[in-house]
């Protein structure tokens, strides 16, 4: 997918006459146009109800493309899709694109990767109360990722816009700061009010990423606790990974038909992957390994260091299974499981 | 009793949160503020989380404003544009933010140092939610550590709206009218907005501290309330219920 230029966006609005540019001086990394998105549903999009099992050496394979912009689930370190993550560093993917929305360990392990070349910025560098990843902020100092800021509820509601099938969406945050000088969004007046917006325009990543409690081999989903903004980014993306820590049957689904956050024809793979979300919170399964975290955060002080903790952790095992057992393995996660379920004080 | 700077701005803080009203908070001490002030002064207070969660039992804080504590035992475990557009609909009266810069409009930079935005000095995490909660929610207070650093003349970034440049500047720019700052909430003092001129104005002295002394710690000219008293310390309920309940493990009240 090519980078489109702010010239370029410009160009759309001389399309469609409109008399407004954009206020902000960001660049806009992926095309907002909503008949492009349709014509690319129409044609690419799945619509068989047919088994979409693979593994996640395939799928980062055969779905993730150098220089793809790429959408992540979750919040952070909480339901994030790590072993994806993870495989996309082991195989070297380049020049990614990334909605930063409140990225902190995902941002974190595609930093360690040197994975991104551009990022839409909503938080990234930080791990929240954790504190900051040294590796995130030397490689954003460094001017070696592009950036373009956003806050969280505007890149929400870019998903939003790219779900609904429009090409932007009216909004009343970032207005008169210098956020709203760094994006690329555009001032405008309501035709009904003349009160004013911020246009943001829709946000069509073209991988979305989710890691999600059950799935069936179709890829109908169910997410328990909080959605974060996965409803919108599973509709607005133009390819859809799903990793779940369990696969269960169909007729569970069909038993359950209000739980189904994610229907199968937005999903273009599944993969099981038990205790895909660490070291992340899993509600009701899985707590975040806090001391893991820390480790990490640690290791970054010194290059070398850093160097044998991706490959002890990283380069060095084979899959996502070979990660959980240099962790400790099952007593570590059971001891996580506990700490999830507050079951010991 | 004895107590340090972040027992003290806790307590203060959460003296701010009415009875059934609605507060977005993030970790940390907002998130203590409100849990405290549950259990002492507003039992109905409505906590929110940006990530989704919405009216929990808290446990203990959370680590981050999306992990499952945030929805432990809730009414609802939503969504962020749940959250986010409640927020904008006009149904959240308060929230807390925090940054590495703040001036005299209560306008906060947690986005950079420097001058070059692709190469910026010193990098911080950007907005996140903050620069939406201070567009929508009624009111903003802040609890931070109070030096000439912090709260500076001009500031690098904006990256969420105080009053921006003074009078009307809100309403200019777009955002949605009464709406800004309320309380800023230091280890020196209590500040809040002046009416006519949007400026902070210090409403009350902790026990101890000095005009100079605050003087010393701001970068630029404070107004003064006319009504200018001495703030309440803590009272022994306040830090029983904060040491014993909220953070027992002190990860918070530990740190000052």
């Amino acid at each position: 997918m090519e980078v489109v230029a702010l010239d370029n966006y410009m160009k759309f609005d001389e399309v469609r006459n409109v008399a407004y540019r954009p206020t902000g001086v960001g660049k806009i990394f992926t095309d907002p146009d909503a008949d492009k998105a349709r014509e690319y549903f129409r044609d690419e999009k799945p619509r068989k109800l047919v088994e979409k099992v693979s593994s996640v050496e395939q799928v980062v394979k055969e779905l993730i493309n150098d220089g793809d912009y790429v959408g992540i689930g979750g919040f952070g370190a909480n339901r994030t899709p790590v072993a994806i993550l993870h495989e996309i560093v082991r195989q070297k993917k380049k020049n990614l694109g990334l909605a930063g929305h409140t990225a902190t360990h995902d941002f974190q392990i595609l930093v360690a990767g040197n994975c991104i070349n551009r990022c839409d910025v909503a938080y990234i560098v930080g791990l929240e109360a954790r504190g900051l990843s040294k590796i995130a902020r030397k490689a954003v100092q460094s001017g070696e990722i592009e950036l373009c800021e956003w806050t969280n509820a505007a890149l929400t509601w870019r998903y939003k816009a790219a779900a609904m099938g429009v090409s932007f969406l009216p909004v009343r945050c970032m207005l008169g700061t210098d956020t709203e000088k760094y994006s690329a969004a555009v001032e405008m007046k309501c035709p009904f009010t003349d009160a004013k917006y911020l246009a943001v325009p829709a946000l069509y990543p073209d991988v979305g990423i989710i890691h999600v409690h059950r799935a069936d081999v179709y890829g109908n989903c169910h997410i328990d606790g909080i959605m974060v903004a996965d409803h919108d980014l599973a509709r607005a993306s133009r390819r859809l990974i799903i990793t779940t820590e369990r696969l269960i049957p169909n007729e569970f689904i069909r038993r359950n038909p209000a739980s189904t956050v994610i229907p199968y024809y937005l999903v273009d793979a599944v993969v099981e992957v038990p205790f895909g979300g660490y070291p992340g919170n899993m509600a009701y399964e899985y707590f975040s390994d806090e001391e893991h975290l820390r480790e990490w955060l640690k290791a970054e002080g010194d290059d070398d260091t850093m160097a044998e903790f991706l490959e002890r952790h990283i380069y060095g095992v084979k899959d996502f299974n070979g990660y959980l057992d240099t962790i400790g393995g099952l007593k570590r996660l059971q001891e996580l499981r506990i700490q999830e379920n507050l079951l010991e004080k | 009793m004895e107590h340090n700077d972040m027992e003290l701005m806790i307590c203060l803080a959460s003296r701010y949160l009415e009875d059934n009203s609605i507060v977005v908070v993030g970790t940390g001490a907002p998130c203590a503020a409100a849990m405290l002030a549950q259990m002492i002064y507003s039992p109905r207070l409505m906590i929110m989380f940006e990530a989704g969660g919405i009216g929990p039992l808290l446990p203990s804080m959370p680590i981050s404003v999306g992990d499952s504590r945030t929805f432990y035992r809730a009414l609802v475990a939503s969504s962020m544009p749940e959250v986010m557009e409640t927020c904008q609909r006009g149904l959240v009266d308060y929230t807390f933010l925090g940054g590495a810069q703040i001036d005299q409009y209560g306008n906060i930079n947690s986005t950079l140092i420097g001058s070059d935005y692709q190469k910026p000095k010193v990098r911080f995490p950007g907005s996140g939610g903050a620069n939406d909660l201070a567009s929508f929610c009624w009111k903003t207070m802040m609890i931070t550590p109070q030096d000439p650093k912090r709260f500076t003349e001009k500031i690098d970034f904006i990256t969420s709206p105080g009053y921006l440049s003074g009078p009307g500047a809100r309403e200019e720019a777009g955002l949605p009218p009464g709406s800004g700052p309320y309380k800023v909430i230091t280890n020196l003092c209590v500040i809040g907005f002046d009416e006519e001129t949007k400026r902070m104005k210090v409403e009350s002295i902790h026990p101890g501290i000095t005009r100079e002394k605050i003087i010393e710690n701001t970068g630029f000219e404070l107004l003064w309330s006319d009504n200018l008293t001495e703030s309440d310390p803590p009272t022994d309920e306040e830090l029983k219920y904060l040491r014993e309940e909220v953070d027992p493990y002190r990860y918070l009240i530990g740190r000052a």
